[in-house]
């Protein structure tokens, strides 16, 4: 079982820490598992965007060209990214930034209203979270308690409030799955 | 199984290069090696290291000619523009034979070029790449690990063979984190002693005289063949690679690096189809697994090359067949990384024809 995911939005959202998130928890499962952001010239607002791989086999190249899932964050990511997504995948999108519904009639979709959900547990900034939270819990890939468990070894020395803020938007988002 | 940590193969290899006990990191960054540069930055300091931003590339070969002449383990890397540039100073390196390890994160080019990931610099890593009659040692590395594991090497065989060696990687093996094992360095315990040849403190040591200038009378081509020998001892003993599959195959890929993780993939897909396919992937490009390939030339009808540069290590894999078996390319450039399905459809293609076509992607 191979799944390659796509996370996208602007730049300051936490795309990459989406992505090593969603790594460091396929690791924690003793799944294979890789990260690729896209490098080079970026900067804050700019697009930003990342590619993960877990999976129960060897991985051959970490890059998501025709991602099984996409993470979308804002509305030009959506434009990049539908495209993209193999037939019978998943569109994740954030509601609360993207007033359009995905055109494709061959993948699947789950809208997120990331960033209400995120100004409900306490910060908009968390709105990251409520999308990973919301994968988690729909798809399963990696588990809501592994993604949990990822944020203690990437955001250590964040303080108990921004780390608690971040346990609850991941599990506002889980919530939405059920 | 031993506690993994998720790190970007950029950083595992500073990590295994301050683990390895080099000493001096002389760099000037280039994407998409930079957070090597930022890495080593911050952990030589906590070492009490030396690291140096230098002023260009050309004088960061320089620093690590100085520090390998008084013998301790230094370094460098860049991409393939700044690794162009220290060309100068590797060659000299090789010339005085001191102990050198750098890295390569190769990106498009030539030129300029772009900053996707890339193998077009195969004939610069393996042909020497500066002037002169030398080799360097080359490695490639196909995942995080192994860019871990073969920096450590990497020193080990610098100091014991007094030679340049190469880690030659690439955009995406250097940016992509991936789970990692932080193997504790073992010393080997048999690496030759540099007392007789590095500089020292010249109040207690003799002065040495360390060149790559040799302008008597046959003295250069003496010298040279001196290394000659070093170089066959190399060739000999060190060279490394991995077999996949290759019991039963019709057609072989070779394959290195990240194009040798899309081939294992399409090797798979190939099998899942009937196709007996299989892999052979250097970890040496320099020495090059050639007298393997022979062997395998005389058991199968084709082979395959797959690489991130159009027919560099093609030419190789047919210098070492010597015409015993046909050897298609599959080649993607500046950017381009093969696909798993392209790989295939391929195949399919090289299994149905007949004759001395050869087959190519482009």
């Amino acid at each position: 079982m191979v799944s390659k995911i796509r996370c996208a939005g602007f730049g300051g959202q936490g795309i990459v820490l989406m992505g090593k998130l969603l790594a460091q928890a396929g690791m924690m499962e003793d799944k294979h598992t890789t990260f690729f952001p896209q490098y080079g010239a970026a900067m804050r607002g700019g697009t930003a965007n990342c590619s993960v791989v877990v999976s129960d086999d060897a991985i051959a190249s970490p890059m998501a060209q025709e991602p099984d899932v996409v993470l979308i964050m804002n509305g030009p990511s959506l434009d990049k990214f539908e495209p993209a997504v193999r037939p019978g995948g998943w569109i994740f999108y954030n509601t609360s930034l993207i007033d359009r519904e995905v055109e494709r009639d061959d993948v699947e979709v789950f809208k997120v209203a990331a960033n209400e959900l995120a100004d409900e547990v306490g910060s908009t900034r968390s709105a990251n979270m409520v999308m990973l939270g919301a994968f988690a819990g729909k798809l399963g890939t990696v588990s809501v308690e592994a993604l949990l468990g990822s944020l203690d070894v990437m955001l250590t020395g964040k303080g108990d409030k921004i780390m608690n803020l971040n346990r609850e938007a991941m599990k506002r988002g889980a919530a939405l799955a059920e | 199984m031993s506690e993994r940590v998720l790190m970007k193969g950029n950083e595992a290899i500073g990590e295994a290069a301050v683990q390895a006990g080099c000493q001096c990191y002389f760099g000037y960054p280039i994407t998409p090696q930079n957070e090597l540069t930022a890495y080593m930055s911050k952990r030589m300091l906590e070492e009490g290291r030396v690291f140096i931003q230098s002023e260009s590339e050309i004088a960061a070969i320089n620093m690590c000619f100085g520090a390998a002449a008084v013998g301790v383990r230094t370094m460098t890397s860049s991409s393939g523009p700044g690794i162009s540039l220290k060309q100068e100073g590797i060659s000299y390196v090789a010339g005085a034979e001191l102990p050198l390890f750098f890295v390569n994160v190769m990106r498009g080019g030539p030129g300029l070029g772009n900053i996707a990931p890339s193998q077009a610099d195969y004939f610069q890593c393996t042909k020497g790449g500066g002037h002169g009659d030398y080799r360097v040692i080359v490695y490639a590395p196909s995942d995080v690990q192994e860019q871990y594991d073969y920096t450590m090497l990497g020193f080990d065989l610098a100091d014991r063979y007094r030679i340049p060696v190469l880690l030659a990687t690439d955009g995406i093996l250097g940016q992509m984190m991936e789970p990692l094992v932080l193997k504790k360095y073992k010393d080997p315990g048999d690496l030759p002693s540099k007392e007789a040849w590095r500089l020292g403190d010249p109040a207690t040591k003799e002065p040495i005289w360390i060149t790559s200038v040799r302008l008597g009378e046959g003295e250069l081509e003496e010298h040279n063949f001196k290394l000659q020998k070093k170089y066959e001892e190399i060739a000999e003993k060190e060279v490394r690679f991995e077999e996949i599959s290759l019991d039963d195959a019709d057609i072989v890929m070779v394959a290195y690096g990240t194009s040798a993780r899309v081939a294992r993939s399409a090797m798979e897909m190939a099998r899942a189809e009937g196709i007996k396919a299989g892999l052979l992937r250097p970890i040496t490009l320099w020495p090059f697994p050639e007298k393997r390939l022979r062997e395998i030339a005389d058991k199968v009808d084709n082979m395959l090359a797959v690489e991130m540069s159009l027919g560099q290590m093609w030419e190789d894999v047919r210098l070492a067949v010597c015409g015993a078996c046909r050897v298609h390319l599959h080649g993607r450039t500046a950017g381009g990384v093969p696909e798993e399905t392209a790989i295939v459809d391929q195949i399919r293609k090289i299994m149905n024809s007949k004759g001395d076509e050869i087959i190519r992607n482009f």
